[in-house]
């Protein structure tokens, strides 16, 4: 496996490097975390063959026509729920247009059969295909959009098709009954078998969940749901799997449109491209618990027959209850449990609410604040206070140096052989002239810098010198107006961030997002799929990059637990697992304790050991003057000054930047 | 058809367009206050309005506005009142349910609590549409006056062979609408209200720290922006007949209006409305009626997919 490992890496020896930690026996361990997976696994598809046997078993000895039919559409709607969950669910794209496939899927089936007397049992797989064509036709366009945008524009589809269906005279199909070869044309006196095929259709569309929820695709698709950028930063490309989740999905939501108008017999427009349609599917995911093959099973085995029941008794005094019936389930659930039934439950039974709850929130939201201000000056609450602190900061920085404090002489000499060497190192990164504007503010101007091979380049800066932007323009964010971008001479300007993480430009975050149900190894792993053919690869590499960190230990924990120290360990191993040339750190010492620094700081140093260059961007130069080879210093979206730290700190144009002009005029006249 | 023919058939579905297009602006305008200021998504907005429709239904028959203002005067009136009574139900409706995804309890939810008012609001629109259903029936209502019925005409012109009539009853409902779009836009602008509410969709935290009561000015948001889409919807009840489901296809209409006006204008917001209006109106000259309706659909994807930020609206800064 240590070959194949360091074949596959782009740079051999970062490869080699990573190989090398990843020793024999880490491997054992990890074969046993492999095999507890296989465990779970096991036990989940038990689970399902249990369920879907029992639910057989009891629709044998159902005679009564009314439940039967209930029977058969609770399945149907479970689909339709597992549907929805496979794209919105784990992607965290809310779809409100799923009856868009479901209506063509039943259109077609009915129309097939009465034009051209195809039997459903080819019509229905047809239908399947109509559904994943008409995904990859509506997902191309509508995947640029996100969030509320994305869920309004899903519900114009089914809407739009809604009027044209009615429009070409299809206001009500009935499916034609076949008297000489019913069975042929799945038309059955045996209400029963309708469910035990609406069951096989369930038990299909549980196995593909569970082989999507277990594989690298769902895992991509979680990865996009917590944080779009960030995955797509890791080398994920995003479009690609959302892609696939809404064919997949289409494919699954045509099938069980199909397979509803042979069961109801009559098709209207309304009855499968609906608002109701899309909500059902909605809601008994929701309900029943999102990103899990049980959440829409159990949400359609509660709601459906309720709604159905209450419909069939009081339908003719309340009519409309059943939108009543989903309309209360999903308020209660966003107000209850907003997960869903099955979260709530499991989490209830393992007793990790508490515990688990306020770890992941708390720390990102302080961190947006900080995140938010260092996008835009304006938005900075108190200039003043913060550039005073910033003084604070350099000064002790500048003192220090000055001082010889931190520098012994011995690693003064060593660093000036480093410098020496540095120099004649390759160009890794070269930044030619690149500028942004947004609106009227330049937040990049014209910035010019190269990093060399196996060099520690600070970038900072104080609020709003454009730090940030200039990392989202070095990994494809953000375009730039002008300028360029090479990694080893090659250029990259404008690529997709996808694109760039393969090419080897890794990258963490100033607000860490981590999955907060998955374990520590599962997070690390969807850095590693960029650089990965296969999962075991994948787990390897995630394996040998917590190991580089030291977080081997905590593989197996739920990510929602970590301390803040831990969660920027596993970003960095996140972004290690893609075996980058050149590492892009967002404040990673940002809310550190000064110990925590420390450690990270160690680390970061043995980075161009590893064969990794890294560029780190910092607020204060404070713990930086150890680390770095060199310095930029940013102000107003331009270079101020670069050079080696000592040169850097002591130069009058970056204090007057950090500090203000009067501070140092006031401290000339102290002098 | 003859060239005066299409150019009469083209003018006839302009002022169609303007009239009705003006009272889409207002129903935009409610929603801005709502979505573009607020920042809050509400599905159930077209069922607020629902609710506005029925409520001057039956303020002008049931409940005797007919009697009092007289056929002419009381369709407008019932339509005003629509105003405050759904308010009320947006202030309740806030108080006891949206609070929790918005304002200050939308900071510590995913996408700032996009989702859950999304999701919250769609559950809310369901009940309500369907407690429509018990309530006022499936069958389509509309409230008749005889303005309804009534037209200037304009012309002849170009030598009797074009003419152009006016719907007098539109015309004063596009005229009320106006009114109560520019004493929104003052209210926002001009009062300590506006500015509060300006404030607190800006920045809820420090708005707080301004001693601005954050969870008050959401909630008199969302009753100022679903009671004035209620009074776009009574003033669209005397021509338009309605039922209970009708919100759906106007929540469309006012998203598109609204994101095609750029978020966070009112005046974006009311002329988007008025430009959906016009495509609504004008597609009629070249679609069969019953496509009218994915007409706007379409429209709105357009809108949304390849500009975002609005037809008025500037690039948005993004990542």
């Amino acid at each position: 496996m240590n070959a194949k490992v360091s074949t596959k890496g782009a740079s051999g020896k970062v490869a080699k490097n990573v190989s090398d930690t990843f020793s024999a026996q880490r491997r054992v361990s990890f074969g046993v975390l492999g095999r507890k997976r296989c465990l779970t696994h096991f036990s989940h598809r038990w689970w399902i063959l249990a369920f879907i046997a029992l639910y057989g078993v009891i629709a044998l000895f159902v005679t009564n026509s009314y439940q039967q039919l209930i029977m058969t559409v609770v399945p149907v709607w479970a689909v339709m729920g597992l549907s929805w969950n496979l794209l919105s669910g784990y992607s965290g794209l809310i779809s409100f247009g799923h009856a868009a496939f479901f209506g063509i899927g039943a259109y077609f089936v009915v129309l097939a059969l009465i034009e051209f007397d195809l039997t459903p049992w080819i019509g229905i797989p047809i239908a399947g295909v109509l559904g994943a064509i008409a995904g990859l036709v509506i997902g191309i366009p509508t995947f640029r959009l996100r969030g509320h945008y994305f869920a309004l524009a899903m519900l114009a589809y089914p809407l739009a098709l809604l009027y044209v269906f009615e429009w070409l005279g299809y206001q009500e199909v009935a499916v034609p009954m076949k008297r000489e070869a019913p069975a042929a044309y799945m038309q059955f006196a045996d209400q029963r078998v309708y469910v035990f095929l609406a069951l096989a259709m369930l038990l299909a569309a549980m196995i593909v969940t569970r082989l999507v929820e277990r594989s690298r695709f769902g895992r991509s698709l979680l990865a996009i749901k917590q944080d779009e950028t960030a995955a797509e930063a890791s080398g994920i490309d995003t479009l690609r799997w959302k892609l696939k989740a809404i064919t997949l999905s289409g494919a699954m939501a045509g099938v069980v449109g199909g397979f509803y108008a042979v069961v109801l017999l009559i098709v209207t427009p309304p009855a499968v491209f609906g608002m109701l349609v899309s909500a059902q599917a909605l809601v008994v995911a929701m309900f029943g618990g999102v990103g899990t093959v049980w959440g829409p099973v159990i949400g359609a085995a509660t709601l459906v027959p309720l709604a159905d029941m209450l419909h069939a008794e009081l339908g003719h005094i309340v009519p409309g209850i059943q939108g009543v019936i989903y309309g209360l389930a999903i308020i209660a659930v966003v107000r209850l449990a907003p997960e869903g039934v099955f979260w709530r439950v499991r989490d209830l039974l393992a007793g990790t609410m508490a515990e688990r709850k306020p770890a992941a929130p708390a720390a990102p939201t302080r961190r947006n604040a900080a995140a938010s201000a260092e996008h835009d000056t304006s938005a900075a609450p108190h200039p003043s206070s913060s550039a005073r602190r910033e003084a604070a900061h350099l000064s002790d920085a500048v003192e220090a140096v000055a001082a010889e404090d931190l520098p012994a002489r011995g690693a003064e000499l060593d660093r000036r052989r480093r410098a020496e060497r540095l120099t004649n190192a390759p160009v890794v990164l070269e930044v030619r002239g690149l500028t942004k504007a947004f609106g009227g503010l330049h937040a990049v101007k014209d910035v010019s810098l190269d990093v060399r091979e196996g060099e520690i380049l600070g970038i900072i800066g104080p609020n709003g010198a454009g730090k940030t932007t200039l990392f989202n323009l070095l990994n494809g964010f953000t375009a730039p107006d002008a300028g360029r971008v090479r990694l080893y001479g090659e250029d990259v300007t404008g690529a997709r961030p996808n694109r760039i993480c393969r090419r080897g430009i890794g990258r963490t975050f100033q607000v860490v997002k981590p999955f907060a149900r998955m374990t520590v190894a599962e997070n690390v792993v969807v850095g590693a799929y960029v650089r990965a053919a296969t999962d075991d690869d994948a787990a390897a590499l995630a394996h040998a990059a917590l190991e580089t960190v030291g977080l081997a230990a905590a593989a197996d924990r739920v990510a929602g637990r970590l301390t803040n120290r831990e969660l920027r360990l596993m970003e960095l191993a996140r972004a290690l697992a893609s075996q980058p040339k050149l590492l892009l750190l967002d404040e990673i010492l940002a809310g550190l304790s000064h110990d925590e620094v420390r450690e990270l700081i160690d680390l970061i140093a043995r980075l161009p050991d590893l064969g990794i260059t890294a560029v780190i961007i910092e607020h204060t130069m404070h713990a930086m003057v150890r680390l770095v080879d060199r310095f930029v210093v940013l102000d107003h979206g331009a270079v101020l000054a670069s050079g080696d730290p000592d040169t850097v700190t002591r130069d009058p144009a970056v204090i007057e930047a950090y500090l203000g002009r009067k501070w140092l005029e006031g401290h000339a006249r102290d002098r | 058809m003859d060239a005066p023919q299409l150019i009469e058939n083209f003018l006839q579905s302009l002022t169609a367009g303007v009239l009705t297009g003006t009272i889409y602006g207002l129903l935009c305008v409610g929603l801005t206050l709502i979505f573009g200021v607020m920042r809050v998504i509400n599905f159930a907005q077209g069922d607020f309005m629902m609710l506005g429709m029925y409520f001057a239904f039956y303020c002008f028959g049931a409940i005797g506005g007919q009697i009092v203002f007289g056929d002419v005067v009381g369709p407008f009136v019932a339509a005003l009142l629509a105003g405050p009574a759904v308010f009320i139900a947006g202030l309740v409706a806030h108080k006891a349910l949206i609070a929790a995804v918005t304002g200050t309890g939308a900071a510590a939810l995913e996408a700032e609590g996009h989702y859950a008012q999304l999701i919250l609001t769609l559950g809310l629109s369901l009940v309500l549409q369907n407690a429509g259903l018990f309530a006022f029936g499936s069958a389509p209502v509309s409230i008749s006056t005889p303005l309804s019925y009534s037209a200037w005409e304009v012309g002849p012109l170009y030598g009797d062979r074009i003419s152009v009539f006016v719907n007098q009853g539109q015309t004063i409902s596009a005229l009320l609408a106006i009114g109560v779009a520019v004493a929104l836009g003052l209210l926002l602008g001009h009062t300590r209200l506006g500015r509060s509410l300006r404030a607190a969709a800006d920045n809820p935290r420090a708005a707080i720290y301004m001693g601005i009561d954050v969870e008050r000015a959401y909630r008199l948001a969302f009753g100022f922006g679903v009671g004035i889409t209620a009074i776009g919807g009574g003033l669209l009840a005397s021509s338009y007949p309605f039922q209970p489901y009708v919100g759906l296809e106007y929540v469309i209409v006012m998203y598109a209006g609204v994101v095609l006006g750029g978020l966070g204008s009112v005046r974006g917001a009311f002329f988007g409305g008025l430009t959906i209006g016009l495509v609504q109106q004008l597609s009629a000259l070249i679609l069969p009626t019953q496509l009218q309706n994915t007409a706007i659909f379409v429209a709105f994807l357009a809108i949304i997919l390849l500009r975002p930020q609005g037809l008025f609206g500037t690039a948005a800064r993004r990542a």
